[in-house]
């Protein structure tokens, strides 16, 4: 990968929603806004972010480009290679282990023909890399689908709940 | 015992500290060795290697010593079993993902790593498992990286953010597939990127043209002074047998502190450049032969004598660089007067020369490096320190971090690495309007100036931003305005001059310079001056300048160490009138096309590695060094040749055995010379623009500075080398009618270029950058003025 060229803006609603965000820290604290401008940047980019666009947010909170590539590599709900619309996350924690956890997530590979960590060849399904507790272990095992949790999961329900995404 | 100091007790010996120090601080000041890699004096704390861990009484657990303040009685065991099985176990972990290529590594011999798995680390690894692996990354032609060996200390990182102020390196992923890097694919542009190589514990970052050409073992470490910029950094050489193999910083907290810009470090490279001379030649009917040194000698003498006799003394002009040393520079001065000429000169790249006899003894800085970090407001006319002086900028920005309003008057808003608080971005021709303007508005201010003054600002118009800068001036405490390396190459240098003095004076603030080069203060005290001998000694005279020596041919020149055509002001003009003259002495270390074409005799000259010598920095600090290294083939140090040539003319005075010998006549007076820059005359009338003309404006890039930094590869495939394009404001491009990716066509009454046009929208609107040293800058003649320009 090498420096981007090509520079681009940030959308109306995103630069609302940042500086929403900016307006909760002190004003020479506006790099505390970076993750939630991420989360808004790649909400809008179909769920990844791209180099321009953390870029563009480098220079929106003035903010050295390595140090938001810093902040969107670490964090695991963000993503910096392009994947499928919906993102798919199954807890792997012990309580979900010890519910069967593991045979969810086989389930779901094999059904979708993915593997952790990758992408359904329709673009409509990502399964996250290895999800760790999620604290609904009352409810295992359990997924997350879009940042919507789905408990007592049995494979009909999985199938259920991943068939009607779009 | 005073209110901030306490008492405390490490292994068993108490000692004072101040408090809030960090305890690694007190056993470092008490030579007390604690282990560390994260840690580094001048970067902050970030306590993330935990080698340091020593025992403190009363703590339940080891502590980080570079992370722990001290406490009144606080007693402190960095020997215990304690603090060792802690140290050993952070060495045990650190050593699981280091690869074991030490043999293979360039820092094996000088790693920190290295140094301290001797003394804490296991014979034999229990880690059985793979070792991870980081792919490399491609940082630029300057820094080698090796992120295998990385042990993620992050002081490279905080190097970045806190010394260089250009975060470019940093810590993507997380957990075990947490790497240092870029992330994207990127080259460093600091101009202090080498210091990540010295201050990384490890062979992650190392130098990438020294890459394995030699063992630290097998080199002897020899002192020196940096030749490039003013600042007289303090370094030292690597030699192996005969060959500069590296440079490095060596610390004098007064000067460079720990740091040495890029410039310095790398231009070793270029003592061995293929195009180094290797003896004396002399041209005969156009031809060149290689001749020994008598021979040669007697050419020169013969030569120029016959040039004195038929057309007086006063035909021969002579022209030194401002990096030669201070002996070269006295004895080139020396020798010409003595031939009877006063046309002596080094100031290549000064164009306005009409307050020569007012001009101060030396300029120089006005105070000491140190003191620039303490200013609370500083005004740059024509500078851009961070390019031309890095480690000056780096105690500005020092400045401007504690809250000191750093401002410049310049034809672009240079990229900086720091906030300047005010930037005004003008043309060339509206600099001293700019500055009468700020003037004018500390007048309105209340500020009492001359009738001199007065008449000269009375009809500026002044604006907010003048006043802003006006009012932070006057109510700082500790103010400085200072002249750089485009106002010394204006051709309104005595105007602006004139205008900053008065500046200063109205505020009460010192007016100093920034020099371009290793002895720009140097050549000066030695008298490489027309209008004044040695240590301002009077000269019959004055002679010609650097300017007039050209306008005016002349039958005979004299060159030390300088490039001509890349060098001068006007390199058109100056090859010109070398090609008419009769006789052309070169004392130079390269050879090239064009030196061959102008030239008489050459005589293969020795760098700064291969003599003896001293440099004036720009504080007047007089720093010598000796030879490290023999100068390649019949090469010879600059002083030797021109006594030898004193001798040859029967001139008094000329038998020195040693560089010290010559440097003696100075010495003494050059320790005590610190006098006063508030020299200058103020002219009748402020210059006025031509209205609608483009300007030309000149920057000397970083690494084009001199004969030697431009023989150096690795920092010529740098971005810092002259480019060859017309950079241009957007808008002036649109007025011109020119679109980005077009060339344009430039021209004045002595030539024309085709240039690629670059769209810069910090440059001051009105105007064209060209870098010198391009051959097509040195074919549009002198370095301002104005330019016409069409489209393709």
């Amino acid at each position: 990968m090498s420096e981007s060229n090509e520079s681009i803006e940030l959308s109306a609603h995103v630069r609302e929603q940042i500086d929403a965000w900016v307006a909760k820290y002190p004003p020479e604290q506006k790099r505390s806004a970076v993750l939630s401008a991420l989360r808004e940047v790649q909400h809008e980019n179909d769920g990844y972010l791209t180099v321009a666009l953390m870029d563009a947010v480098a220079g929106y909170l003035e903010l050295p480009k390595i140090a938001v590539y810093e902040v969107a590599t670490f964090y695991s709900m963000l993503e910096t290679q392009p994947v499928a619309r919906n993102s798919v996350s199954v807890c792997t924690n012990i309580s979900c282990m010890l519910r069967g956890a593991d045979d969810i997530v086989e389930h779901i590979e094999k059904k979708h023909g993915l593997k952790l960590g990758e992408s359904s060849a329709d673009g409509r399904i990502y399964l996250k890399k290895e999800e760790e507790c999620l604290a609904a272990c009352c409810g295992a095992p359990m997924m997350m689908v879009n940042h919507k949790y789905y408990e007592n999961l049995t494979p009909e329900k999985v199938d259920e709940v991943l068939d009607a995404l779009e | 015992m005073s209110e901030d100091s306490v008492t405390i007790e490490v292994n068993g010996t108490p000692m004072q500290a101040r408090k809030g120090q960090m305890l690694i601080e007190v056993t470092d000041a008490n030579d007390i060795y604690v282990p560390r890699f994260c840690y580094h004096k001048k970067l902050t704390v970030a306590a993330n290697c935990r080698m340091c861990l020593v025992e403190v009484e009363k703590a339940p657990k080891p502590l980080p010593a570079c992370a722990t303040p001290v406490a009144d009685g606080m007693k402190v065991f960095t020997r215990s079993q304690l603090a060792l099985d802690a140290q050993k176990s952070v060495m045990e972990f650190l050593l699981i993902n280091h690869p074991l290529d030490c043999p293979i590594c360039d820092q094996g011999g000088e790693c920190e790593l290295q140094d301290l798995a001797m003394g804490y680390g296991r014979d034999v690894s229990r880690y059985s498992e793979g070792k991870r692996v980081v792919k490399d990354k491609n940082i630029g032609p300057l820094v080698q990286t090796e992120m295998t060996r990385c042990i993620h200390c992050t002081r490279c990182v905080r190097f970045g953010d806190e010394i260089a102020g250009l975060r470019e390196l940093g810590a993507t992923g997380r957990g075990e597939h947490m790497e240092i890097g870029t992330y994207v694919e990127k080259t460093m542009t600091s101009e202090l990127s080498g210091n990540v190589i010295d201050i990384c514990p490890v062979g992650a970052l190392t130098n990438k043209p020294f890459r394995y050409s030699a063992r630290t073992w097998e080199m002897v470490q020899r002192p020196t002074i940096a030749p490039h910029d003013s600042v007289g950094s303090n370094m030292d050489l690597h030699v192996k047998g005969h060959t500069v193999k590296r440079v490095v910083p060596a610390e004098n907290e007064a000067v460079n502190e720990v740091w040495l810009a890029d410039r310095d470090r790398y231009s070793c490279e270029g003592l061995q450049s293929p195009d180094r001379l290797q003896a004396p030649m002399i041209k005969q009917h156009g031809e060149w032969h290689e001749v020994d040194w008598e021979v040669a000698l007697e050419q020169v003498h013969d030569r120029l004598q016959a040039v004195i006799d038929r057309d007086g003394a006063d035909e021969l002009a002579g022209l030194a660089a401002p990096w030669a040393t201070l002996e070269e520079l006295y004895l080139f001065q020396k020798w010409l007067r003595g031939l009877g000429s006063a046309n002596i000169d080094h100031r290549l790249r000064q164009h306005d020369f009409r307050d020569d006899d007012v001009a101060p003894a030396f300029p120089w800085l006005g105070e000491s490096l140190v003191d620039l970090e303490h200013v609370d407001a500083a005004l740059l006319v024509g500078a851009y320190p961070r390019k031309e002086q890095p480690l000056i900028n780096h105690r500005l920005r020092k400045a401007a971090l504690g809250g000191a309003a750093i401002m410049a008057v310049n034809p672009a808003a240079y990229a900086q690495n720091f906030e300047f608080a005010e930037t005004c971005v003008v043309a060339p021709s509206q600099m001293a309007q700019t500055l009468a303007a700020v003037a004018a508005a500390l007048v309105e201010q209340g500020a009492v100036a001359g009738d001199a003054l007065r008449g000269l600002i009375n009809n500026v118009s002044v604006d907010d931003q003048h006043r802003r800068l006006a009012e932070a001036l006057r109510r700082a405490d500790n103010a400085t305005v200072l002249l750089g390396v485009q106002a010394q190459a204006h051709p309104e240098f005595a105007t602006l001059r004139a205008l900053a003095g008065e500046i200063a004076t109205l505020t009460g603030a010192r007016l100093g310079y920034l020099g371009e080069s290793a002895n720009s203060s140097g050549a000066w005290l030695a008298g490489v001056l027309p209008q004044r001998g040695p240590l301002m000694g009077t000269t019959p005279g004055p002679g010609l300048d650097a300017r007039a020596m050209f306008e005016q041919p002349r039958r005979a020149y004299c060159l030390f160490n300088l490039e001509p055509e890349r060098d001068c002001w006007n390199g058109r003009e100056v090859i010109r009138a070398l090609t008419q003259a009769d006789c052309v002495v070169a004392f130079s270390a390269y050879d090239s096309a064009s030196l061959r074409e102008y030239a008489d005799v050459i005589l293969p000259l020795a760098l700064y590695a291969e003599t003896a010598g001293s440099y004036v920095n720009v504080e007047g600090r007089l720093q010598s060094f000796n030879g490290a290294v023999a100068p390649p083939g019949q090469a010879r140090p600059g002083w030797k040749i021109l006594r030898v040539l004193g001798n040859r003319f029967d001139l008094a005075d000329f038998d020195y055995d040693s560089a010290e010998q010559v440097r003696a006549e100075l010495a003494d007076a050059i320790t005590s010379l610190r006098p006063g820059n508030h020299h200058w005359q103020l002219p009748g009338s402020l210059p006025q623009a031509a209205a609608g003309s483009l300007e030309r404006v000149t920057r000397m890039p970083t690494n084009s500075l001199d004969p030697l930094v431009r023989h150096a590869p690795a920092l010529q495939q740098t971005v810092d080398v002259a480019d060859g394009h017309a950079h241009m404001h957007p808008d002036t491009a649109a007025r011109l009618g020119l679109a980005a990716g077009a060339h344009v066509r430039l021209q004045n009454d002595g030539g024309s270029v085709e240039l690629p046009l670059a769209l810069d929208d910090s440059l001051a609107p009105g105007c064209v950058l060209i870098h010198a040293t391009h051959p097509d800058a040195i074919e549009l003649g002198g370095w301002f003025g104005n330019l016409e320009a069409g489209g393709r």
